[in-house]
């Protein structure tokens, strides 16, 4: 038989490691929506003196790579210190799973947020944060940073298909170079709108196409 | 003994019939020349005499005469040169609008979009929870400037069978062209041009278990309908292109293998298989009607958990099926047409299709149903959805 994926990603996917609640887990977090196609949680235990991840587990509503890249994410944080947990790429967490399809970057990308979020709800509710900056071209950009370009397996920043970025009070505008109609033009709106929309000072997320 | 693989998605493609490749095999290699030859030499005539036979037992099968029914490379080509061709040939005397139901296949909304971009308008009907058009908003939507409505036999996905009589007839009394997408109906739900009034079939010899690449559309004597594909003189000059005589004889072939018996053992199977899944799966609803669907289609949509991973599992197991979810789509967007019958994206990403043939039987579903649960339980116990409930 041919499978699309790898057999380290097939490997995940059938047998998922940690999977499961950690009740009153130290840091949490849920990352996209069914709306999105793919949902992934995240639970984190930490041990305060090192300051390390002492235990991860995971849950996942989502295709294939969303089901095996939690899966290996758990595997990956297991032990690390929470400023090492933070710095996992999905492109580390692709690699160790042995590559994955291009095209479903995008929904592999979840769960790697979703462990960086759970250590960042953990630094929070430890009063670990810094105070709440309006948000900046800068702030949208970094955000754009984690929404995946599907023809190309990589963010859009670095495709090069933001062509601008403004903001004017509490409405954020991206217009994004590809054609309105384009296959891919839909799903990357959806998926702007989600990552832009929570920022505290967002009202309102306008994505606008190139003709 | 399970018959491995079992292959379940038989509205995408279908095993070919070996007594099909029996009947085309001759036409690869004793008469392998085309029927406009036949003035030249004694091939020629006997590929004219094949084309034609095959262009007969086809029409007839629609209850048309020869000269209503031309070959196309398949339905997505016959339904290009059905929307198209009627724009072409009435978009500047008669008007530029055009309708077509919002969950038509890629072929008729693409080519309605296409339209679009050439300046014509066009109204995507709305349709119920089961896939319905309403009849009365067609009549609404109907203006003097139409010239063509589009409106499919059945679904793709979830199988509803439209009241094509009832829309027919509002074409006919309003003086509109009606063309219809009978993909997947074709052979398995009657349709005779004699008792519906429509003007336009698309139908298509890969879902009979007939070959790939050879499709055809039905245009009822007197529709105006632009040539599109130019070239030779060949199809009653309106589809130019060698004629695809294996390809033409293979699909008269299909359609003589399809009976009434079979397509009702067909849905005894997939009957069998929604009762199972509905009865023995918890969290599971059927799309599309109950009983106004074609009898080789059943889709379920399975809450809490993604298409694309109960796919994967199944296919592991030795099943091929298909589904709605976005992870499966090249757009990477859920189905637009459990969309359309107002379903919400967890519905679109957890629907199954499954499509049944001519090699499927009813142990093969059994064992399906089984495994199917099992994946199911699977899923559902890693998806942080659908947990409240059953604390």
């Amino acid at each position: 038989m041919r499978f699309p994926y790898s057999e380290t990603v097939l490997e995940h996917f059938r047998h998922p490691r940690n999977v499961g609640k950690i009740e009153n887990a130290d840091g949490k977090a849920i990352e996209g929506s069914p709306a999105c196609g793919d949902m992934v949680s995240v639970y984190i235990n930490v041990d305060p003196k090192t300051n390390t991840i002492s235990d991860v587990k995971f849950e996942s509503y989502g295709c294939a790579s969303n089901i095996a890249t939690g899966s290996i994410i758990t595997e990956l944080a297991k032990g690390k210190t929470l400023d090492e947990a933070k710095k996992i790429t999905w492109k580390e967490a692709s690699e160790a799973l042995g590559g994955l399809p291009k095209i479903k970057a995008h929904c592999s990308v979840l769960a790697v947020e979703g462990l960086r979020s759970a250590v960042e709800n953990y630094e929070e509710r430890h009063g670990l944060v810094k105070d709440r900056k309006p948000t900046t071209v800068e702030t949208v950009r970094r955000r754009l940073k984690k929404v995946m370009n599907p023809m190309a397996g990589l963010d859009l920043v670095r495709t090069n298909l933001v062509r601008d970025i403004n903001i004017k009070n509490g409405t954020v505008r991206v217009v994004i170079d590809l054609p309105p109609d384009h296959q891919f033009a839909s799903a990357i709106k959806e998926e702007i709108t989600e990552k832009i929309e929570p920022l505290w000072d967002v009202k309102e997320v306008v994505v606008e196409f190139t003709e | 003994m399970l018959n491995r693989p079992v292959y379940l998605d038989n509205a995408a493609a279908t095993r070919l019939d070996e007594r099909i490749l029996e009947a085309m095999r001759p036409y690869f290699f004793d008469i392998y020349a085309v029927a406009t030859s036949e003035f030249g030499y004694s091939q020629g005539i006997e590929a004219r005499e094949a084309l034609d036979g095959a262009r007969e037992a086809l029409a007839a099968t629609l209850g048309a005469a020869p000269e209503e029914f031309i070959f196309t490379s398949g339905s997505t080509e016959s339904s290009n040169v059905a929307l198209k061709g009627v724009a072409l040939a009435l978009g500047k005397k008669k008007g530029k609008h055009v309708i077509v139901s919002k969950i038509e296949d890629f072929p008729v909304l693409n080519s309605a979009r296409a339209l679009e971009k050439q300046g014509f308008q066009v109204t995507y009907l709305d349709v119920d929870s089961d896939g319905f058009v309403d009849l009365d908003k067609l009549r609404e939507s109907i203006t003097n400037e139409t010239i063509l409505v589009s409106i499919q036999h059945a679904n793709q996905e979830i199988g509803t069978i439209q009241d094509i009589k009832n829309i027919g007839l509002i074409c006919r009394e309003k003086g509109v062209l009606f063309h219809t997408d009978a993909t997947h109906t074709f052979t398995r739900v009657p349709l005779d041009v004699k008792k519906i009034p429509v003007d336009l079939i698309t139908v298509s010899a890969h879902t009979i278990h007939g070959p790939k690449g050879t499709g055809g559309l039905y245009i009822r004597k007197g529709t105006s309908l632009a040539k599109w594909v130019d070239g030779g003189f060949q199809e009653f000059d309106l589809r130019a292109g060698l004629e695809n005589i294996p390809g033409a004889v293979g699909f008269a072939k299909a359609v003589e293998l399809v009976t009434t018996q079979e397509t009702e053992q067909i849905q005894l199977v997939r009957d069998h298989v929604i009762s199972r899944i509905l009865a023995e799966i918890p969290d599971t609803v059927l799309n599309g009607h109950r009983w106004k669907r074609l009898p080789q289609n059943a889709n379920i949509s399975f809450h809490f958990i993604e298409g694309e991973s109960i796919t994967l599992h199944l296919d592991m197991h030795g099943f091929a099926v298909s589904t709605g979810s976005a992870c499966f789509s090249r757009s990477l967007e859920g189905s637009h047409v459990i969309f359309g019958i107002g379903g919400d994206h967890e519905r679109a990403h957890g629907s199954i299709r499954f499509t049944f043939g001519r090699y499927n039987t009813i142990e093969d579903t059994n064992a399906l149903v089984n495994t199917l649960a099992e994946v199911v339980r699977e899923l559902r116990s890693i998806s942080p959805l659908g947990k409240e409930k059953k604390e």
